[in-house]
């Protein structure tokens, strides 16, 4: 199979794809057209469609009120309130960076390192892997909820264990501000690492193993036949978890809102929009402004990871 | 390459060879050792959860919560699944998650067929748009996506707000919208690996391109389906963002979402909780574990680019 594929997939295209061009049907094009068409039209209405609209929308100051008549032109109002004025603004950046720096630090690493040892192909290394995957499994808002029952201050699994549990003593991981960042993000980088780990699994076993067997056979030893043969060979994979990294840093969302909606020490970019949108005054222009720098700063690292894995190999 | 990636993963890893184990085996004991660790801490908080849900609430009040003693017993789950009327948010859940899925692969694969299968000017764009919108945080999109569900009009049989929001069409729609862009970029990274000989075979014989599709290359693509039904499964039965903001009525609400309310209803009975949350984590961890390998070879064939 492997020996017929690889001439046709580098010669007859480029000979086919002219023939096959005019050989297509009014019938096939038709078929095509739709079998593209219709989810690209969901796409761009329920998908991209609103995020220029969310980038329109920050340039006006709206209640949602009243249709749209009841816009008003703000300029750059929303954006100089948000960054000027708007007290959750510094705290939710600092606190999505912070999210960003640990996701790196923690999960991607430890990720890593976990899918290797588990690719040596150990006894009970099924086992292993179903167990560090699990988090994953479980929705965020259960995480959220889990959250409380491990770090609630008096009955939680970790001031319990650990003697803090008492009046004196007592550590409020979840309602002392400068605290409950950590203690969520504890439990965050207990849910992402399963989820870097298994794609470095997947990506290891791509990884040709008689390039592995002949860095031993040379007398490599671990470290040498990672950094030089594994690691070179796992450059898609990184890129992929570079990508998941920032993104889920930046959609972070379940677990603060469950605990407190975002509120006192658990600001996020996210959580302000969501705020803002649903909240007792609904400020949608000033929503959107928000929305748009996330928008923006999401864009910055999709755009050219996306254009970059796509443009190299969309012939057929 | 792509062509060569798909039959790597079938391929065996290299047996240690017996020097190689006997000088490794202390090393190897440690590492058992760390991720035995590892594992235990990992499942701690898991199964914490489910002792704490297996005891009623009087006990751990005395007791306290890290404690041993008292009576156990599945109380909490049944009282959690009447009291807090889970049937009905389960059957919410099934009746979103099951077209979305089922709708989201179906739009993905014919995506995928048309990109990945032919050579199109546009394909590049249009795998674009997919895998991009697929990774934009939804809060980018949300405000002007939650003015057009409350704007455009349903009728009363498929949503009681006589709208968009609150029905489970809306919801049903965002997550295909969403989600098609991953299974694109998963199954056109498969579709590429099917050989071309098949389709211009059935081309010869005459077989349109509907055809091709449906009868030569979906039915190849069942591992990839497969592994991708459990993730999209996970992640749409999880979604709690689009549930919370575009489904305000309680009543229609999916499971994940509706278990915030639990909160708020039973605050201080944390065991009452931890047992919702059980029975609400049971259908992904059934499904995780019954697909647990087609979900990681499939993903090894959507990650394996090269």
């Amino acid at each position: 199979m492997t020996s017929t594929s690889i001439p046709t997939a580098a010669s007859a295209p480029a000979r086919g794809r002219r023939r096959r061009l005019r050989q297509y049907s009014g019938r096939d094009r038709a078929a095509l057209t739709l079998m593209a068409g219709v989810p690209l039209l969901l796409s761009v209405c329920l998908v991209w469609l609103p995020a220029l609209a969310t980038v329109a929308l920050s340039f006006f100051n709206w209640t949602g009120i009243g249709g749209f008549a009841q816009m008003k032109p703000a300029g750059l109002e929303n954006y100089r309130i948000a960054f000027t004025i708007y007290p959750e603004f510094p705290p939710a950046i600092e606190h999505n960076l912070l999210w960003l720096g640990v996701f790196f630090l923690v999960p991607a690493p430890f990720g890593l390192f976990l899918a290797l040892q588990l690719h040596k192909g150990l006894a009970l290394s099924r086992i292993y892997q179903s167990i560090l995957f699990l988090p994953v499994v479980l929705s965020l808002a259960l995480v959220g909820f889990m959250t409380e029952l491990v770090f609630s201050p008096t009955e939680g699994l970790v001031n319990n264990l650990t003697g803090h549990a008492g009046q004196n003593n007592l550590i409020d991981w979840l309602g002392n501000p400068r605290l409950n960042i950590w203690a969520v993000l504890i439990m965050a980088c207990w849910r992402q690492t399963g989820y870097v780990m298994i794609l470095f699994l997947a990506g290891l076993k791509a990884v040709d193993p008689s390039l592995q067997e002949a860095a031993s056979l040379d007398g490599a030893n671990e470290w040498q036949a990672f950094r030089h043969v594994v690691w070179p060979a796992l450059r898609p994979i990184n890129v992929v978890v570079v990508v998941i990294t920032v993104i889920e840093s930046l959609r972070a969302f379940d677990i603060v809102y469950i605990i407190n909606q975002g509120t006192n020490g658990l600001e996020l970019l996210s959580t302000l929009i969501t705020t803002n949108l649903i909240g007792e005054t609904s400020r949608i222009g000033f929503a959107s402004a928000l929305a748009t720098i996330l928008l923006v700063i999401s864009l910055a690292f999709v755009l050219p990871y996306v254009y970059s894995t796509f443009r190299k190999d969309t012939r057929p | 390459m792509s062509a060569t990636t798909a039959t790597t993963p079938a391929t065996a890893r290299p047996a240690a060879t017996p020097a190689k184990t006997r000088r490794t085996r202390p090393a190897r004991m440690f590492l058992h050792c760390f991720l035995i660790g590892t594992c235990l801490v990992w499942i701690a908080p898991v199964l914490y959860a489910l002792y704490t849900s297996l005891r009623p609430y009087a006990d751990t009040a005395k007791h306290g919560y890290v404690s041993v003693g008292g009576s156990y017993g599945f109380a909490n789950f049944s009282t959690a699944w009447n009291a807090a009327d889970l049937p009905l948010y389960f059957k919410n859940s099934a009746i979103i998650t099951l077209p979305a899925l089922v709708i989201t692969l179906w739009l993905a694969s014919m995506v995928a067929y048309v990109v990945a299968r032919h050579s199109f000017r546009i394909n590049l764009i249009l795998l674009l748009i997919f895998t991009a919108g697929n990774l934009l945080p939804q809060q980018a999109i949300i405000t002007p996506l939650y003015k057009l569900y409350i704007t455009v009009p349903l009728p009363s049989w498929l949503s009681d707000s006589g709208h968009l929001d609150d029905s489970f069409l809306g919801l049903i729609l965002i997550h295909v919208a969403f989600q098609t862009g991953f299974c694109v970029f998963v199954l056109s990274n498969f579709m590429r690996t099917i050989p071309h000989e098949l389709s211009e075979a059935a081309r010869v014989d005459g077989a349109s391109e509907w055809r091709q599709y449906r009868q030569i290359v979906l039915p190849l693509c069942r591992p990839a389906l497969a592994a991708l039904a459990t993730l999209e499964f996970t992640w749409i039965y999880n979604d709690f963002f689009w549930a919370t903001v575009l489904m305000q009525t309680g009543a229609n609400r999916p499971i994940t979402a509706a278990l915030n309310n639990l909160t708020g209803q039973f605050f201080t009975d944390n065991n009452l909780i931890s047992a919702a949350s059980m029975i609400v984590a049971v259908p992904t961890l059934v499904v995780f574990f019954v697909l647990q390998r087609q979900f990681v070879s499939g993903l090894t064939l959507g990650a394996s680019k090269g």
